[in-house]
């Protein structure tokens, strides 16, 4: 799902912001999430050290992804397990495709994933003739409503109880109700028979440990789990930069993920996964694939500007405590990945001009670096695409995107290198202020560029005598 | 001491600066300003423009680097300083060492109150209702969060109520207000309900940019509360 343009973000927000029962979830969920997380970090007996480990182990991944990978896929390949390395989303389609076709199946569950969002799996398989159910709660109700996720762990946060009543009434055909646990019992159904019928199940992969050779994924409706041991064959699908060398780097991670995610010491069912079942075992599926997505990651990995937003697991921390997000909600970003994550992630996988509001449009508050439990800089990576777009660069094939900001910042540049050149400036514009519209003292209406500024704020004048002219006077 | 002015303090709220010197002066430190100085070019760096804030920074640097020690009226232009100059100079040893050594001598003003001079109380008396507003890169990126809070807490009269999520961004960001306003304006209306909320009846805080933001809104819905520069209450 790509919709990235400066007019679907500049609309789909400005709708968002006078959306008042959008804007009543998104500030539930923030004043719910946010502090709750940054009160688990807290009392982590290890403090924010941990977070700092956490990065650590990420980055040394990232520095040995190559052979951690390796020896991932050797393992699972050892207990009879099938490994993919796909390039890009059209390998990763394809080669599910193949499968499905392979085993002539007709239905496929879903358990809760991302990665399968970038590279648009449910439409694939729809075209494909198979029928694809999402089986999280938020990702199925989000699926009946022909939607996306507006939110990586809470998919369907942009909708009431209200709303989801008149879906499952629509859809599912039941008598309406908002009662939440009525509405459960009803997805819980339709999804039981899926689970029990379904050829094929397919999910993605929270984290893989090299040491151990397995995946492991985590939620807290089981549904995960009964989407990849019930089916005969399950394909988990995973993007290359999530893995870790060792079991205690694996531990360490996890206890910081369901923390980020969800305020919680740990998910309700963790699942650890490295093969289709063995002949010991009664249940699980007997054949299993893994496909390990590039998908533009490795160009990300050999930038070193960027390679540490690789460190991401995808836990949804910083969209729980952006002011940006908490007002504008995931649709507006108009991809699958949003939130500052979304904002840094979306243009270098995508494209750094087309995506430049993603960037643009944050405060620099830095709220999401706190709230990271891997404590990624991602305000140092914002500034660093804000810089592509304003002076260029070949190598990710970008221009400077605003000729017009650039003579201004040029003409700034030698404004406030000459301390009387500066002076002159501001005494122009103080003439100049005394045309604009004012009111008690405030101007209420600036020229363009600054015009933005006026459009719901009034804006103090320039004073008659800068603090410079005046230290001046006084020290004669 | 060597004033650091923030180029809103210089041109639109100086009367921020007069009141950092009357609270020096109170101290009997002698202070001395660069008159030279203009902006430290945290606007063009955070708009991605980097050669131009190298531009700003070379300046700065060699203007300030003689200096003992500098205080400035905003943590942003702090962070600037002490936190993006090293990293503008990453591959250029030489202007490294030099931003390191400025940025090392630059504080933030109730930072170096409190924490360097470690005074608190200036015998202001001010019988308000009081709200603090956090700057996010002062709280952030300098750790200044008590500081504010403590020398508030000296002065006499007043009462300090803390506004809900007063660690809120309150939508300014720079260039971000003027392009994208609409989204700002949100995220403001959202630090006006807070402080709404808290019954204060002047806003105080430690940024003019944060505060110039805050005040704008408030007079555009005609709104009866004040903003005010902490250095500003220190003298009433």
């Amino acid at each position: 799902m790509t919709t990235i343009s400066t007019e679907h973000y500049k609309n789909k927000a400005k709708e968002a912001i006078k959306d008042d029962v959008l804007q009543s979830a998104l500030a539930g969920l923030q004043n719910r999430l946010g502090p709750a997380t940054a009160a688990m970090y807290k009392n982590l007996p290890e403090g924010d050290e941990l977070r700092y480990k956490a990065h650590e182990v990420r980055m040394f991944a990232l520095d040995n992804l190559d052979m951690l990978l390796e020896q991932l896929a050797q393992k699972i390949r050892q207990r009879g397990g099938n490994v993919f390395f796909a390039r890009d989303q059209k390998e990763a389609v394809n080669y599910c495709l193949e499968i499905t076709r392979r085993r002539k199946a007709k239905l496929a569950v879903k358990g809760k994933s991302m990665v399968s969002e970038e590279i648009g799996l449910n439409d694939a398989l729809i075209k494909d003739g198979v029928k694809a159910v999402e089986t999280d709660l938020g990702e199925y109700i989000v699926q009946l409503a022909g939607e996306h996720p507006s939110h990586i762990i809470a998919p369907a946060i942009h909708k009431t109880r209200n709303q989801i009543g008149s879906l499952f009434e629509e859809k599912l055909g039941i008598s309406y109700t908002n009662d939440p646990p009525t509405l459960t019992k009803a997805a819980r159904k339709h999804l039981r028979d899926a689970f029990l019928t379904a050829d094929i199940g397919f999910s993605g992969c929270n984290l893989a440990c090299a040491e151990t050779g397995h995946i492991t994924t985590l939620s807290n409706e089981g549904n995960i789990r009964l989407a990849t041991t019930l089916p005969k064959v399950h394909v988990a699908i995973m993007g290359m930069e999530r893995i870790v060398a060792s079991l205690e780097d694996h531990d360490a991670l996890f206890r910081l993920l369901s923390r980020g995610a969800a305020a919680q010491n740990l998910a309700g069912y963790v699942s650890y996964i490295g093969g289709p079942a063995l002949d010991s075992e009664i249940d699980g599926p007997e054949e299993f694939h893994l496909v390990i997505l590039d998908n533009g990651r490795s160009k990300i990995l050999a930038d070193e500007e960027f390679k540490e937003i690789l460190c991401c697991i995808r836990c949804a921390a910083c969209l729980n405590v952006c002011p940006v997000y908490g007002k504008i909600g995931g649709h507006s970003y108009g991809c699958t990945y949003t939130g500052p994550i979304g904002a840094v992630l979306t243009p270098l996988m995508t494209d750094i001009g087309q995506s430049k509001d993603l960037f643009q449009g944050e405060s620099l508050c830095g709220a999401c670096q706190d709230n990271c439990p891997v404590n990624i800089n991602l305000p140092r990576m914002l500034l660093a695409l804000r810089a592509k777009t304003a002076e260029g660069d070949p190598r990710w094939n970008i221009k400077p995107s605003s000729p017009v900001e650039k003579f201004i910042f040029s003409i700034w540049s030698k404004l406030i290198s000459n301390r009387k050149a500066y002076d002159f400036f501001f005494r122009l514009a103080r003439f100049g202020q005394k045309i604009l519209p004012t009111k008690n003292g405030e101007i209420r209406k600036l020229p363009p560029p600054f015009s933005g500024w006026t459009l719901d704020r009034d804006m103090q004048q320039i004073a008659s005598k800068s603090f410079i002219q005046k230290w001046k006077e006084t020290q004669k | 001491m060597t004033l650091f002015i923030q180029c809103l303090v210089d041109q639109i709220y100086p009367e921020v600066g007069d009141a950092m010197v009357a609270v020096f002066q109170k101290l009997g430190i002698s202070v001395n300003c660069p008159t030279e100085q203009t902006c430290c070019g945290q606007s063009a760096y955070n708009s991605g423009y980097k050669s131009v804030s190298k531009t700003a920074a070379k300046r700065f640097i060699e203007i300030f680097e003689k200096s003992e020690v500098i205080v400035c009226p905003s943590g942003s232009c702090v962070d600037m300083v002490r936190n993006h100059y090293p990293s503008l100079f990453r591959n250029e040893p030489d202007w490294h060492s030099r931003a390191e050594n400025v940025g090392g001598k630059t504080y933030e003003f109730t930072e170096y109150l409190v924490d360097v001079l470690k005074v608190e109380d200036f015998g202001a008396s001010f019988k308000e209702k009081l709200t603090y507003h956090d700057s996010c890169h002062l709280l952030r990126n300098i750790g200044v969060k008590d500081q504010p809070r403590k020398l508030i807490s000296k002065v006499a009269g007043a009462e300090l109520v803390e506004m809900g999520n007063s660690d809120k961004c309150c939508g300014f960001g720079g260039t971000f207000s003027i392009k994208y306003p609409q989204i700002s304006t949100a995220i403001l209306d959202e630090k006006l309900d807070n402080i709404i909320s808290s019954g204060a009846t002047t806003v105080v805080g430690c940024d003019v940019g944060c505060l110039m933001n805050i005040q704008g809104r408030l007079n555009r819905k005609k709104l009866p509360i004040k903003t005010m520069h902490i250095a500003q209450l220190l003298v009433q």
